[in-house]
């Protein structure tokens, strides 16, 4: 064992039999730098927005100004804003994926449906930025000119959800921020519900044609009861993604401090007033506190998604 | 499995309740379809526009020249030299990392199983933080105390996110290796570490290497971390201990510029960028099925 000599362990003149210690104390001390990884962003986030919460208290997450002539900050709009957006990509994100996950799965061939499979994770791989840009050049314009003045006529004018669809078809919105958002995250989710379904025990879908069900019937009654709990966690993975994501919202969403029922109206998330407002603001002075805070509560939110869809995905991979 | 018996061919019975049946099932899919032609056709758009608009600006001069004031041309140049230099120090900074605690998770199951746990579920979470988050949270750390901007603390900031990336990639691969390979290395009197990363890492090398090279791609895109860590800098600069230039950050900056100069080199460099994801993105899954078969 001549080569030995030149082993790392060596080197550090540790003894032959310490080889083992000094690496399981190694790969232990980068598994501890994760923990103080993210432990460190919560800390540092509570710390930084401490100025913020003692001057505003708990009322912050309810104030909706945001003014700095008068110093005055709240961080009720862009908590909305991210909820909102959030919530309409997931509601337009969650059957584009499902239907892309059964079409993989039960409709096309393996061969079509590995290319396809591979075209949509293309998706996934395309930055924030560029969907921004591309929302910005494409969607905005197509919001403004078609889609919006044709829903604020037909939709509008409905009671109940009319107060939704009113409003100046800018273009830009909330509506179009969770379109965009809807468009980045189809590729997260449509690839765990895949996974689950592509994992099922054939035999159960193939009793299930056997005894002359339907395709949608299989889907419906087998293959989505069996695979709820995963599904779930993928929605909840996405809508993790959506809520903190910056760049692409930042280019459609107006960036107005504003909150309304109209979903054509602008407005902003916290990841995009952040982004916007973060570099005009001084270090030590409250709109920099002010920030920190919302970036604080976005962290909670985020954090507090993904802890659920992380759970509900465990059950799958408890058996490795 | 793409045999669907009960859509095609004569059924048995034609009530009104069959008829229903196949109808919604017809129905069903065909919005998936639906579904699925309508995602690939967002992709192609985004990938025309890019085309549409940046192809006009793949000249010399964006590759060879620095970025100038609106109105006097000028390139990319310090641009994408400050992208490959801070993707890469983010690589050379974040993959050991997170090559060692995939490891720790793939290997040391026997004796730490609760820590394990509780760390795999820590660095999924790290895998899907918003990134802007880690922005602000190297500008407190880093920034902030050395006083100003810097390639190093954009770099930092990256290396958190190819972290996750990294371990995820690492431990799925290690987990490949058949036990029968770690026995018999054992067998021979080789020590655990030596095992692990002379066999096991071995053995997992092409898995391990895709996994930095997702993350390569991954980070060499994202903006909203660098813009309060490396800032942008219009001049060429090389330093990472001066504010650094990166294209995501470039773009964002000409992107919202009313300068159609400006605009039109954001969309260039939209194009490179995405090109250069996509590119890396498409090798890695090609060299995955080749090593399937």
């Amino acid at each position: 064992m001549d080569r030995s000599a030149t082993s790392p362990s060596a080197l550090m003149g540790v003894a032959r039999g310490n080889g083992d210690a000094v690496f399981a104390a190694i790969v232990r001390c980068a598994a501890a730098l994760i923990l103080l990884g993210l432990g460190g962003m919560v800390a540092v986030m509570a710390w930084g927005a401490r100025g913020a919460f003692a001057a505003f208290g708990p009322a912050f997450i309810i104030d909706r100004a945001w003014n700095p002539v008068t110093q005055h900050f709240g961080a009720a709009a862009p908590v909305f804003g991210t909820l909102v957006t959030a919530l309409l990509a997931i509601a337009l994100a969650v059957p584009l994926a499902f239907g892309i996950a059964v079409w993989l799965t039960e409709i096309a061939s393996a061969r079509i449906a590995g290319v396809i499979g591979t075209l949509i994770q293309l998706l996934a791989a395309v930055p924030s930025i560029i969907f921004g840009m591309w929302g910005f050049a494409v969607l905005v314009p197509f919001m403004a000119h078609y889609v919006e003045p044709f829903a604020s006529h037909t939709l509008g004018r409905m009671p109940g959800i009319g107060p939704l669809f009113r409003g100046a078809p800018y273009g830009t919105g909330f509506l179009t921020g969770g379109m965009i958002l809807a468009v980045m995250i189809t590729p997260f989710i449509s690839a765990v519900m895949r996974d689950v379904f592509l994992s099922m025990p054939a035999v159960l879908k193939e009793s299930a044609y056997g005894l002359g069900m339907t395709r949608w019937e299989v889907v419906r009654r087998i293959i989505l009861p069996w695979s709820r709990t995963s599904v779930v966690g993928g929605i909840m993975l996405g809508l993790g993604r959506a809520l903190g994501e910056t760049m692409a919202i930042t280019f459609v969403i107006g960036n107005a401090n504003h909150i309304g029922w109209s979903l054509f109206s602008p407005g902003n998330t916290i990841a995009s007033l952040i982004a916007l407002e973060f570099p005009e603001s001084a270090m030590g002075s409250l709109k920099f506190s002010s920030l920190m805070a919302a970036g604080f509560l976005l962290m909670l939110i985020s954090l507090g998604t993904l802890v659920c869809s992380r759970l509900l995905l465990r059950t799958r991979s408890a058996g490795r | 499995m793409s045999a669907t018996p009960c859509t095609s061919g004569r059924w048995q019975g034609n009530s009104l309740s069959d008829m229903r049946r196949r109808m919604v099932d017809r129905v069903a899919t065909g919005l998936c379809w639906a579904a699925t032609v309508l995602v690939l056709l967002m992709l192609f758009s985004i990938l025309f526009v890019l085309v549409r608009n940046g192809v006009g600006g793949l000249r010399w001069i964006t590759f060879v020249h620095v970025t100038l004031p609106p109105g006097q041309g000028g390139g990319l140049a310090n641009a994408i030299m400050g992208s490959l230099i801070q993707t890469g120090l983010a690589v050379l900074i974040g993959a050991p990392v997170g090559l060692l605690v995939g490891i720790y998770l793939a290997e040391f199951t026997a004796t730490d199983g609760r820590f394990i746990n509780l760390v795999r579920f820590i660095s999924d979470l790290l895998l899907s933080a918003p990134s802007i988050l880690v922005g602000l949270f190297i500008y407190m750390i880093v920034v902030v105390p050395t006083g100003h901007f810097s390639g190093m603390a954009g770099a930092l900031a990256l290396s958190m996110l190819v972290v996750p990336v990294v371990v995820r990639t690492t431990e799925d691969m290690l987990r490949l290796v058949p036990l029968s390979m770690r026995e018999a290395a054992i067998a021979l009197g080789a020590p655990r570490w030596r095992v692990i990363l002379f066999v096991c890492l071995r053995a997992a090398r092409d898995g391990v290497a895709t996994g930095i090279l997702l993350a390569l791609a991954r980070v060499s895109g994202e903006t909203a971390p660098l813009l309060f860590t490396s800032l942008g800098n219009m001049n060429w600069s090389v330093s990472p201990a001066a504010p650094m230039a990166s294209l995501p950050v470039t773009i964002y900056q000409y992107a919202g510029a009313a300068y159609e100069d400006w605009t039109a080199l954001a969309w260039t460099g939209a194009l490179l960028i995405t090109a250069g994801i996509l590119m890396i993105n498409i090798t890695v899954r090609l060299g995955l099925g080749r090593n399937r078969k």
